[in-house]
């Protein structure tokens, strides 16, 4: 029965979208329009080829959904290197300006691919680690499946399909202009749809579950998984000039439009990029330790202190503009106390290696994972200095914040997903260990190495520029021309360009590994587990 | 009073002493005499059910 609906349901988007793509106002949308004709067409004879087949009766509830998860590893890391390569080179674009070529001008150039960059970090691998690796903490740390059968599957490929929608969006020049939620009118609401289904599964699955108690980290989970909701519906607030085109108008204006701006901004770097990666964290770090976390009290006062201040902290965004002075400096105060909880946090997961610390010369893994506590350390001390009105006012709008942006995001987000991709590939494709370890130290020094030559030539660069900005001569002119502080720049952009290339190439040893381990790594003691089955 | 100055005022004093009190409540729950053999059992979830769900609540190894 529920197999008709969904034949009705996928028959009138295929049609929807058919009658869009010829009515299209501009030509992201006709691309979508048709991307998305071809999906329900496909999704609909799919369905129709299953329809009233008989259904295998038994439900698994005996095992733990993990096809989800492997799908979810290969797109973090397929997302993750296309995202790499895109920043590499957007990075080489701003120091050779040639490589914004004529011919592909409007959709190749730098205001174009910077969004598709961020996005695809961000949102591809980040989103798709964090997917995969809740889906598979929850199941583990509830005792229980995931909740909703194929829902799983529904916001998986739901999520990526909305990546591809945003990428091509931005690309064709579908965008409103909203930094990191660039994506139109339809592509929000598509991601409103997925995201509500991704909060199901996993509350369902919490619900459902054999423990008595929450892990902590599933905690951070849905306290992420809550907030982006909130404030993704806030910051896209808009309404459609056409239904047949991609264009919108936001509902707040001014001032107004930039603090919810803000508030999503910082929020999505402190729910997104931080929540729930701490929710990996204090996961990987204990299994990967084989010790369970130093304080589990801390561990609950991190928790509410970080999401209490966390989003208060976004009008720090905005000092020196129209926004009252009592609103940044709220937005000033409660980032510098939000360092605390930061550290305690990053202490709390360090110190889970006490009396483990000789791991830290065998294991390349958990060495990976010690290091992005490092950065994330780095980065809430950074951030919380650099919102100070006095060093704001020399920091922002400089390379600067690129700067504090990269070690954050590539140093704490990027190492943290590699350490959990690599303890989770063994254990899902059932391989007694990883395919190389000298392989993960080398990926380890080339992503090391590359985030510093980005964060030295970033700070160099951001404060060379802030002091040539700010410079005045006797008579009060200023002294240096926009564009001398951009020739001034150059040797740094280089710079950062190539810390770039290692990062990239670090990635690329990585997948190799993986691949390896997945494919030819020696198998798991088949009679310890035999219900395990192999993947792709 | 217009709406912007109430709620402006009720942020930065009734709401903003619920929070406090909500979060000074929290670390008074978390510290309560008793909690410590909780805290370590939920330490502990990570290293269960590795391979598969449990079977009841019951049957905790």
């Amino acid at each position: 029965m529920l197999n008709y609906i969904k034949l009705i349901a996928l028959g009138l988007i295929t049609l929807f979208a058919m009658i869009a793509a010829s009515y299209a106002r501009d030509l992201a949308y006709q691309v979508h329009a048709i991307l998305i004709m071809a999906v329900s067409a496909g999704l609909f004879l799919w369905t129709l080829r299953q329809t009233d087949e008989p259904v295998p009766a038994a439900v698994l509830e005996a095992s733990y959904m993990d096809d989800v998860v492997r799908y979810g590893v290969v797109a973090t890391a397929f997302w993750g290197v296309i995202g790499f390569l895109a920043g590499t080179f957007i990075a080489f674009q701003l120091a050779f300006p040639g490589l914004n070529f004529d011919w592909a001008q409007g959709y190749m150039n730098f205001g174009r691919l910077r969004p598709l960059h961020t996005s695809a970090v961000i949102f591809a691998f980040g989103g798709n680690a964090l997917i995969a690796t809740s889906f598979y903490i929850v199941q583990r740390t509830s005792a229980a499946r995931l909740w909703g059968g194929n829902l799983a599957w529904f916001v998986f490929w739901g999520y990526n399909l909305f990546i591809v929608l945003a990428a091509t969006g931005y690309v064709l020049g579908g965008t409103q202009s909203k930094e990191y939620a660039e994506p139109e009118w339809y592509v929000d609401l598509w991601l409103t749809i997925v995201w509500l289904a991704y909060l199901a599964v996993f509350l369902g699955t919490i619900i459902k579950r054999k423990e008595p108690h929450i892990y902590v980290a599933n905690w951070f989970f849905l306290s992420f998984i809550v907030t982006v909701a909130m404030l993704h519906v806030f910051n896209n607030l808009s309404i459609p000039v056409s239904i047949f085109g991609s264009k919108s108008v936001q509902v707040f204006a001014g001032v107004q439009d930039a603090m919810v701006q803000w508030w999503y901004g910082h929020n999505a770097v402190g729910f997104f990029l931080t929540a729930g990666f701490l929710g990996m964290m204090y996961y990987f770090i204990p299994k990967q330790a084989e010790r369970p976390v130093f304080s589990y009290k801390l561990s609950i006062i991190h928790f509410w202190a970080l999401i209490f201040l966390y989003i208060w902290a976004g009008p720090h965004h905005l000092h020196y503009t129209a926004l009252p002075d009592w609103a940044s400096t709220l937005g000033m105060v409660f980032s510098i106390v939000l360092w605390m909880p930061s550290w305690g946090g990053m202490i709390n997961g360090l110190m889970t290696l006490s009396g483990a610390w000789d791991k830290l010369r065998t294991d390349p893994v958990i060495r990976m994972m010690v290091i992005s506590l490092g950065f994330y350390g780095m980065s809430t001390f950074e951030g919380p200095m650099m919102s100070i009105r006095a060093v704001n006012s020399l920091s922002h709008y400089t390379d600067w914040t690129i700067g504090h942006v990269h070690s954050g995001a590539l140093g704490w987000n990027g190492m943290i997903t590699f350490g959990a991709l690599y303890f989770l590939v063994p254990k899902l494709w059932n391989k007694q260990r990883l395919y190389s370890l000298s392989m993960v130290s080398w990926h380890f020094w080339l992503a090391t190495i590359g985030i510093i030559l980005y964060a030295a030539s970033m700070w160099v660069t951001g404060i060379m520029e802030g002091l040539m900005w700010r410079e005045v001569d006797a008579n009060g002119f200023l002294v240096n021309s926009f564009a001398d502080t951009v020739s001034a720049k150059f040797p740094m952009y280089v710079v950062r360009g190539l810390g770039g290339v290692m990062y990239v190439a670090g990635a690329l040893i990585m997948c190799y590994n993986l691949w390896m381990t997945a494919t030819r790594g020696p198998a798991k003691d088949t009679a310890a587990s035999p219900a395990a089955v192999a993947a792709e | 009073m217009e709406t912007y100055s109430f709620l402006r005022e009720f942020a930065d004093s009734w709401m903003l002493l619920v929070l406090f009190c909500f979060f000074v409540a929290v670390i008074l729950w978390v510290i309560r005499p008793g909690s410590n053999t909780t805290h370590r059992d939920t330490a502990g979830i990570p290293f269960r059910n590795e391979d598969k769900p449990a079977a009841s609540k019951e049957a905790r190894p």
